[in-house]
């Protein structure tokens, strides 16, 4: 899965910077996606292009539960945030609702990204290639319940009976 | 097994379960607001269009529905969404739907407890993060997203990864002018806003004991500040009492063994704690009040699911009483039993005679919604959860979170203030 990253280098990017709470009243897909980073980065919407990837720090999507959160940047366009760690209920969404992948990288990868670079991520390999730069890095494997929702494609289609 | 182990344990058929462990737990309670509700039916009519059926919920008792964030309706998308939930409830048989003006409602968090909703031993999902409030009184309870609580609805249970629990041991009685909110921000101030992730934190020790259900219900829901799973207090007699005399009955214990396990022990000690606000921009970055930066401040917020519960009204009272407030001052009571408890023991009196305005319940300004949020540049001490770039309002403003005690004593004052400094 290849993609541009865009990167906020800072940790604690919380859910009320993703999507600012005067839109939590919005459930048009499309028109969350229009305010997505606006508490951060108003810019992000016209920068943002299909199949970007976000890079940042620690606790990404800390806060609110608002699932407004991964559904603006998924409909932006973003296919995965990767980030030093991520908030609980942000991760749960993005793989639960299927909206894009949460991937967990190390310092090396962190530090050695820089905005606008390519990226290519291979799942099955758990590497992160930066066709940019001709580095290559390794993202924290998914645990096993978390992969096989993502190789379902949510929790809806995953059957847990028949594992 | 400790507390958590042994519900998820219960809840997921399993004789034993220990942390990192997966369980698809059957789900005891679930709730949804005028946020999360119109969510999960976006996600109904998403799985409508898939094929899936959502024809009927698996059990329209075990759910409760508020009406918080935007109410009373800030304008027509919320009245739109308000409309949205009432036909939902309609359709599956929903009776618990506490709507506005027609009687109790208020914020999810504080119905949960004023009316009873959840027991001890629960699993308790809610969407909305502050779901972990409601552990205090001994459930396990845990927000979730739109998508987790739309499964639940159809299918009763979900999954969790059995949590590992960090147990905070108190020791002693916190002091009179301490509450709850400045134990849990000293907390969150030392292992940060990550400290707790997919982590329970349980509060225990002698220190706990001494509190009322409602401290310890804060001090529960800013475990999300810290990024927990879910925040929990073993029930005792006074859990018992509290739902007992709420209407509920045969109401269940359910206890850690003695040999349970917990990842890290942290202990403090009561007569060492002082009154704590949290600066801009996070929870974490906590100053002692009274060495807290000297800033003019614009409006002191009394409200939320963390700072708006009768025994904060009564904090509040106890500093306004006999006083003017020097800044906008607002106080909005998380429930409407809230509001009629303060109107009945002269609390409102007390509130309107200092210069302060009362609002009706609602999440209202805590998330920036409405009902009083922050102008560019304006910066104000709140009794609420959160202190994000933006939260309450214009992504210049400012607030720094308080106790109820500080909140209104700094309301007294404009500036902020430790209750014991008031002249």
């Amino acid at each position: 899965m290849k993609g541009n990253i865009i990167k906020y280098a800072q940790d604690n990017i919380d859910t009320d910077v993703i999507i600012p709470g005067q839109y939590l009243k919005i459930h048009d897909y499309a028109e969350l996606a229009t305010h997505a980073m606006e508490g951060l980065d108003p810019d992000f919407h016209s920068k943002v292009k299909e199949g970007d990837f976000i890079l940042s720090g620690r606790n990404f999507g800390c806060g609110s539960s608002r699932e407004h959160a991964p559904i603006a940047l998924s409909h932006s366009g973003i296919k995965a945030i990767l980030a030093l760690s991520f908030a609980r209920i942000f991760y749960r969404n993005a793989v639960d609702g299927a909206f894009l992948l949460p991937i967990e990288i190390d310092e090396d990868a962190y530090n050695g990204i820089s905005e606008g670079d390519e990226i290519d991520i291979t799942l099955s390999t758990n590497e992160i290639k930066n066709i940019t730069k001709n580095q290559t890095y390794k993202m924290k494997p998914f645990s096993e319940i978390i992969g096989k929702i993502i190789a379902a494609g949510g929790i809806f289609k995953y059957k847990p009976d028949q594992d | 097994m400790n507390i958590v182990e042994k519900i998820l344990a219960r809840a997921s058929g399993k004789p034993q379960v220990s942390p990192d462990d997966v369980v698809f737990a059957n789900v005891d309670k679930v709730m949804i607001h005028d946020v999360s509700g119109p969510g999960v039916i976006k996600v109904f009519e998403k799985l409508q269009n898939q094929g899936i059926s959502v024809d009927k919920l698996w059990d329209p008792a075990k759910v409760w529905v508020a009406e918080d964030h935007f109410v009373p309706s800030a304008e027509k998308v919320s009245a739109e969404n308000i409309v949205k939930l009432s036909n939902f409830t309609k359709k599956y048989g929903i009776e618990k739907h506490f709507k506005y003006g027609m009687g109790q409602y208020g914020i999810c968090h504080t119905l949960s407890h004023e009316e009873a909703l959840v027991m001890p031993g629960d699993v308790y999902v809610g969407g909305d993060s502050h779901t972990n409030t409601t552990g205090a009184l001994g459930a396990f309870a845990c927000g979730l997203g739109h998508t987790d609580i739309a499964y639940v609805l159809l299918n009763g249970r979900i999954w969790f990864k059995v949590p590992e629990t960090y147990y905070f041991k108190i020791n002693g009685k916190l002091p009179d002018h301490v509450m709850a909110k400045d134990l849990i921000l000293k907390i969150i101030g030392d292992i940060g806003t990550d400290g707790g992730a997919y982590r329970t934190m349980q509060f225990g020790g002698s220190g706990v004991d001494e509190m009322s259900v409602q401290s310890r219900l804060t001090l529960c829901n800013m475990t999300t500040e810290a990024g927990a799973k879910n925040g929990i207090v073993e029930p005792d007699q006074k859990v018992i009492d509290y739902l007992t005399s709420r209407g509920a009955t045969n109401v269940n214990s359910v206890h850690g063994d003695d040999d349970a396990e917990y990842a890290k022990v942290f202990e403090y000690e009561s007569s060492e704690m002082e009154p704590i606000v949290a600066k801009p921009f996070s929870p974490d970055n906590i100053s002692v009040v009274r060495e807290a930066p000297s800033v003019e401040l614009d409006k002191s917020y009394i409200g939320s699911c963390t700072g708006a519960k009768y025994e904060d009204l009564v904090a509040v009272a106890k500093i306004l009483k006999g006083r003017k407030v020097k800044i906008r001052t607002e106080i909005l009571p998380a429930a409407i039993s809230i509001y009629q408890r303060a109107m009945e023991n002269g609390l409102l009196k007390i509130f309107l005679d200092a210069g302060a305005t009362i609002g009706p319940p609602t999440c209202g300004a805590c998330c920036g919604a409405h009902m009083g949020v922050l102008a560019k540049d304006e910066i104000c001490i709140s009794t609420t959860n959160r202190n994000f770039p933006g939260r309450m309002g214009h992504i210049e403003s400012q607030t720094y979170l308080a106790s109820p005690l500080v909140a209104a004593a700094s309301a007294v004052t404009g500036k902020i203030t430790d209750p014991r400094d008031l002249k």
